[in-house]
């Protein structure tokens, strides 16, 4: 590049102001805590969601499809052999009270998912350099994209659970039950997510990223009691979907929509949550911090 | 490490990357005097974004020894990351939030609390001239826009090194100028800047001392006068108004400057190289004196690809492979690379508005 030279460049009024603002900044503030991190990078998820509507078609949409599909495709032979009704209208409505509650943790346990995704994509953009260049405890990106994600699975949580009750779900838990069972799900979700940060951190790519968390999420959610009793299926399987995490949430939501609160499936499902924290939140972290 | 480590914003021994088969950097040594502007020049894929990613303590080193305002950047990150700041070759910022969200983030995850994020935000949203366009997507803003605000970024807490990569490739002159002007200020106020560039006249206007980078090696380092003595001040372009005294003109161009004059394709145009103290303006008169009429006239410096030339021998690597490998290096994988060149081209693309959009924005 041969350029000629041109040496005019006037003092703009610009560069008096920054001066200002640069020498004004004396006092350095405290750096913020680990909490305080975290909630600031749930505010960035937020405000994504704010400026990006668009991303929730996969919480709005997606749980809808999957109440009324699922209900209507098997409802009337599944519901017939679950209730030992004839099979038809009545069978339906008898799925739709078992149905709700497995459609509801399985449709949310699906969007961790694009937890993982999002994160793919978010760290090969240049923010990311810079975040990681801050003096900040580096697990609040994840925690705090988790912590957002919240507000996506209550908002899909709420939407199944309006969609369930105009197809006739009564829980017999009443609100407390129903409210339980949100919470406990809450929880299982941002657990599972530590599942999906790993792989999206260890995935080249948002699609390698998708393939390998379908190929984890299709018999998590299918090879459990979601849809049929585990009493129908032969062994292997059956021995499965009885130790799938999956199926014990499963369980323990089905029982808070029944107002029942058992300690031995809520320890279980606690546990199932510590053990996939312990175990992918620090590989998440550290392939993080060995991420280019 | 060494007595004087105190004075040095970096220190460098033998740095070396790798990835996979290619060795990104190879054994650089650098040696940073606090204050001032460091030029770190060389062609696409040299190592320089390596270089800086690996100081600014986002890259692991794969050998040797680097201490940033003293710090180990292996054993101490944390310290270094708390006294720097990093404004990257692709904007730094989130194109999904508003300029002023960005900042506020940035100044809340630096423990300001939420109202003082705020006033520190629209503080410096005003002083970069970016007060109209606060409310405003990230991703809505002009290419020199995008860089002020990246810049910006990086005062929330005003750091004591900033890394600058390539702080001016991809915008247009207006907006190049206006940065220039914004770094100039950083360094009176006593900021350490180290900045990449791919342009020797950036490195030219901007920088105290340069190193020049190329296949991760340091190639040359002084001040620019001193690389510009070694590779020669430019070259003199000039075209006559009739070709037929063109030849005249070589004769009088070639011992006025006691310099090899080259015959261009163009029956009027002839280009001489200009050694360092060379006075283009003794040939121009000279010409005048012998009645030669001069159409055009121009200086220019020499390019990069001549002071490559001058430097090593050899002219440095076509740009389509050059511009493979930058990918590797500045990404350390092929994925990362396809997402930021996506990222680049829509730089350029915004280019040709640029200038359109800093003037919308002036007069609103």
């Amino acid at each position: 590049m041969s350029t000629t030279t041109n040496g005019t460049s006037t003092v703009p009024p610009e560069t008096e102001r920054i001066r200002h603002i640069l020498v004004s900044r004396q006092d350095t503030p405290q750096r913020p805590g680990a909490v305080s991190a975290s909630l600031t990078y749930g505010w960035r998820a937020l405000l994504k969601i704010k400026h990006v509507p668009e991303q929730l078609f996969d919480v709005t949409i997606f749980p809808i499809m999957m109440t009324v599909m699922m209900t209507y495709v098997f409802g009337g032979s599944i519901g017939a052999a679950v209730s030992g009704q004839e099979a038809g209208g009545d069978a339906v409505d008898a799925y739709v009270q078992w149905l709700i509650p497995g459609i509801f943790a399985q449709t949310l346990v699906m969007i961790t998912m694009y937890t993982g995704l999002t994160l793919n994509r978010d760290i090969s953009k240049g923010v990311f350099d810079r975040f990681r260049s801050l003096p900040v405890w580096r697990p609040a990106q994840l925690v705090g994209a988790l912590l957002g994600d919240q507000v996506r699975y209550t908002l899909a949580g709420v939407i199944i659970l309006v969609v369930g009750f105009i197809m006739g779900f009564r829980p017999a838990g009443g609100l407390p039950g129903v409210l339980a069972a949100f919470l406990m799900l809450l929880v299982f979700s941002f657990c599972l997510s530590w599942v999906w940060t790993t792989v999206a951190l260890l995935m080249r790519t948002e699609q390698a990223a998708m393939g390998v968390s379908m190929f984890i999420m299709m018999p998590l959610t299918f090879v459990s009691n979601i849809f049929a009793p585990t009493e129908s299926m032969p062994g292997p399987v059956r021995a499965f979907a009885e130790a799938n995490p999956v199926s014990t949430l499963v369980g323990c939501i089905r029982q808070f929509m029944d107002g029942v609160y058992d300690v031995g499936s809520i320890t279980a499902v606690l546990i199932y949550c510590a053990v996939l924290v312990v175990i992918f939140g620090p590989i998440s972290m550290f392939v993080y911090n060995r991420t280019s | 490490m060494t007595p004087s480590s105190d004075d040095l914003a970096v220190e460098t021994r033998g740095l070396v990357k790798r990835f996979g088969e290619t060795t990104a950097v190879d054994g650089v040594d650098l040696t940073i005097r606090r204050g001032g502007i460091y030029g770190v020049l060389g062609p696409n894929g040299a190592g320089k974004t390596t270089v800086i990613r690996m100081l600014a303590t986002l890259l692991r080193l794969d050998g040797g020894q680097a201490h940033v305002l003293g710090h180990d950047v292996r054993s101490e990150p944390a310290a270094v990351r708390g006294k720097i700041a990093l404004t990257g070759q692709f904007a730094s910022l989130d194109e999904d939030l508003t300029g002023l969200e960005n900042l506020v983030l940035l100044g809340r995850l630096q423990g300001f609390a939420a109202r003082a994020a705020r006033r520190r935000g629209q503080e410096l949203l005003e002083a970069f001239n970016l007060g109209d366009a606060a409310g405003r997507q990230v991703k809505k803003y002009s290419g020199g826009m995008r860089r002020r605000l990246d810049i910006a970024g990086s005062l929330v807490v005003t750091p004591e090194l900033i890394f600058l990569d390539e702080p001016t490739t991809g915008i247009d002159p207006r907006s190049r100028n206006q940065v220039w002007d914004i770094i100039r200020t950083l360094v009176d106020s006593g900021t350490t800047v180290v900045l990449t560039t791919q342009y020797l006249e950036e490195a030219d206007q901007l920088a105290d001392r340069l190193a020049v980078i190329d296949h991760g090696r340091v190639i040359a380092e002084g001040t620019p006068g001193q690389l510009k003595a070694q590779v020669g001040a430019g070259a003199l372009n000039l075209r006559v108004v009739e070709a037929e005294d063109r030849e005249r003109a070589a004769e009088i161009l070639a011992a006025a400057l006691s310099a090899d004059v080259v015959r261009e394709a163009d029956p009027t145009a002839l280009t001489a190289r200009l050694d360092a103290g060379a006075r283009a303006s003794t040939a121009l008169t000279a010409l005048e004196e012998a009645g030669v009429e001069v159409e055009t006239f121009s200086v220019g410096q020499p390019s990069l690809d001549e002071v490559f030339m001058a430097l090593t021998g050899k002219k440095p690597e076509t740009d389509g492979d050059a511009a493979g490998d930058e990918q590797e290096v500045a990404d350390g994988g092929e994925h990362r690379g396809a997402a930021h060149d996506a990222d680049h081209r829509g730089d350029h693309g915004t280019d040709g508005r640029a200038a359109d959009d800093e003037a919308e924005a002036k007069t609103r």
